[in-house]
């Protein structure tokens, strides 16, 4: 029932305001993937040994593909509990049509998930001896790469959304359409580091985001149609 | 193209089709592999080893041509529906796998006496190991779905997004690292090779293109005479 009915503005900030309260609350996705983040990057320095010029030089390395790492746990959960509880029915149903409702989800995926392992990648990159040059890059390119992340993965997530344990599936799925961004954010940490330009990794690292940004909410919002029929 | 979505019309015409192209295929073989290997240059670098050329490009040619083929079956089937694109991209995906896989193990094969590894992550390389991984993923959606119309169109839209994603990969990867010889056959100013080799090279191409529409036609027979089965099947069972 609604009384008043809302402009679609409101319905899709509703939806990001949810899903990021969610995320945040007991159990949520947010606080799960942040603690992975923060874990798997201590283990490498016990993997590959603590001496700092070994570390410096796989810093940016290990930051983004632990990023990406989490990012994929975290999306399991991104149409999953919605589609069990059967909200997802009601979110498809909404009038702001299935597009913005994707976008929105895969918006707060980003904020409620990935924007913390942003916060957090300079404090790691401190412990693995990352080139002081490095840091402001790292930060940058996080912020511009990761939302591509969201977005491919939450293809992948619309797709397995009916798969029992679609985790494994869905990594093996997104994980390869991960690796421009991969290449691009390392490159620009590198390319700071070792004293060239990373302005132009940045701007391909922006370009492959916006070009997921243009794809992604289509083929979400198909694929996460056809595993409601 | 509707015309053939009847599965009898459509195995007619396979049927009428596959006899030419078995014989054409074995045609391209036989004398690609005769140009080839008794008949080509040893080249004054590589020597005899050159020969791994013949099976090598022309897998990695077809790899990267499956693929397309099965992103323009999956956007015929997300499209217009159309009931045969579907089958057709199931069909082509192991073929594919299969020829990719041959791609990377020929290429790392040659790459020994080249360049003294088995593996080097240069760009080409790579990005073809991607691309099996591109193909291990849209078979492994097809197989994760029960209802097969539904996973035919999860898996087609992967397909999809993966073919706009793939020029992308294809170039950052490159970008990332380049060790392998630049593109010989592909150039604007035309081939920089001697037609001795080209022309095997070439015959070689067409054998494997063949190889690929008789396997198709063969597996989408199989796929079609297999749901006959499974609807009498449950017809009996009834």
């Amino acid at each position: 029932m609604i009384d008043q009915s809302p402009n679609s503005f409101s319905i899709f900030r509703g939806i990001i305001r949810r899903d990021i309260r969610l995320a945040w609350s007991q159990g949520g996705t947010g606080t799960m993937a942040l603690s992975f983040f923060l874990i798997a990057v201590t283990l490498f320095p016990f993997g590959i040994g603590p001496e700092p010029q070994t570390l410096a030089r796989v810093a940016a390395g290990v930051i983004w593909v632990v990023a990406l790492l989490a990012c994929l746990l975290s999306l399991d959960r991104l149409f999953q509990a919605d589609y069990e509880d059967g909200s997802l029915d009601d979110l498809v149903s909404s009038p702001v049509g299935l597009l913005a409702v994707v976008t929105a989800k895969m918006l707060a995926h980003w904020f409620a998930t990935i924007l913390p392992l942003v916060v957090a990648a300079p404090v790691l990159a401190l412990i693995l001896k990352l080139p002081p040059e490095g840091y402001i890059y790292l930060a940058v390119a996080l912020v511009i790469g990761t939302p591509a992340l969201s977005l491919l993965g939450g293809v992948g997530a619309a797709l397995t959304v009916s798969v029992r344990r679609g985790g494994v599936l869905m990594s093996l799925l997104v994980l390869p359409l991960y690796i421009p961004t991969l290449i691009f954010g390392v490159g620009a940490v590198d390319a700071a580091v070792h004293n060239s330009d990373p302005i132009p990794h940045l701007a391909l690292l922006g370009a492959v985001t916006l070009m997921t940004v243009v794809i992604s909410p289509f083929a979400t919002a198909g694929a996460l149609r056809l595993s409601l029929e | 193209m509707h015309r053939f979505a009847n599965p009898a019309k459509f195995t007619r015409l396979a049927d009428s089709i596959l006899p030419w192209a078995i014989f054409a295929m074995l045609l391209a073989f036989v004398a690609g592999l005769y140009y080839a290997l008794f008949n080509s240059p040893a080249d004054y670098q590589q020597g005899e080893s050159v020969r791994m050329m013949y099976v090598h490009v022309p897998a990695a040619w077809s790899a990267m041509f499956i693929y397309a083929f099965i992103a323009a079956a999956s956007f015929t089937a997300l499209v217009w529906r159309h009931p045969l694109a579907l089958i057709a991209g199931k069909a082509a995906a192991p073929i594919g796998a299969t020829i990719t896989a041959l791609a990377l193990i020929t290429g790392s094969l040659w790459g020994k006496p080249m360049w003294g590894t088995y593996w080097e992550w240069d760009g080409r390389m790579t990005s073809v190991l991607v691309l099996f991984f591109l193909y291990i993923g849209y078979m492994a959606l097809w197989q994760a779905l029960d209802e097969e119309e539904k996973a035919g169109r999860a898996a087609s839209i992967l397909a999809l997004v993966g073919v706009v994603n793939l020029p992308i990969i294809k170039f950052s990867v490159e970008w990332w690292n380049t060790l392998h010889q630049p593109a010989s056959v592909m150039r604007a100013d035309g081939p920089t090779m001697p037609a001795e080799m080209l022309t095997p090279l070439l015959i070689m191409g067409v054998a494997y293109q063949l190889y690929f529409l008789v396997v198709v036609l063969w597996r989408m027979k199989l796929e079609i005479n297999n749901r006959k089965v499974s609807i009498m099947r449950q017809a009996t069972a009834e």
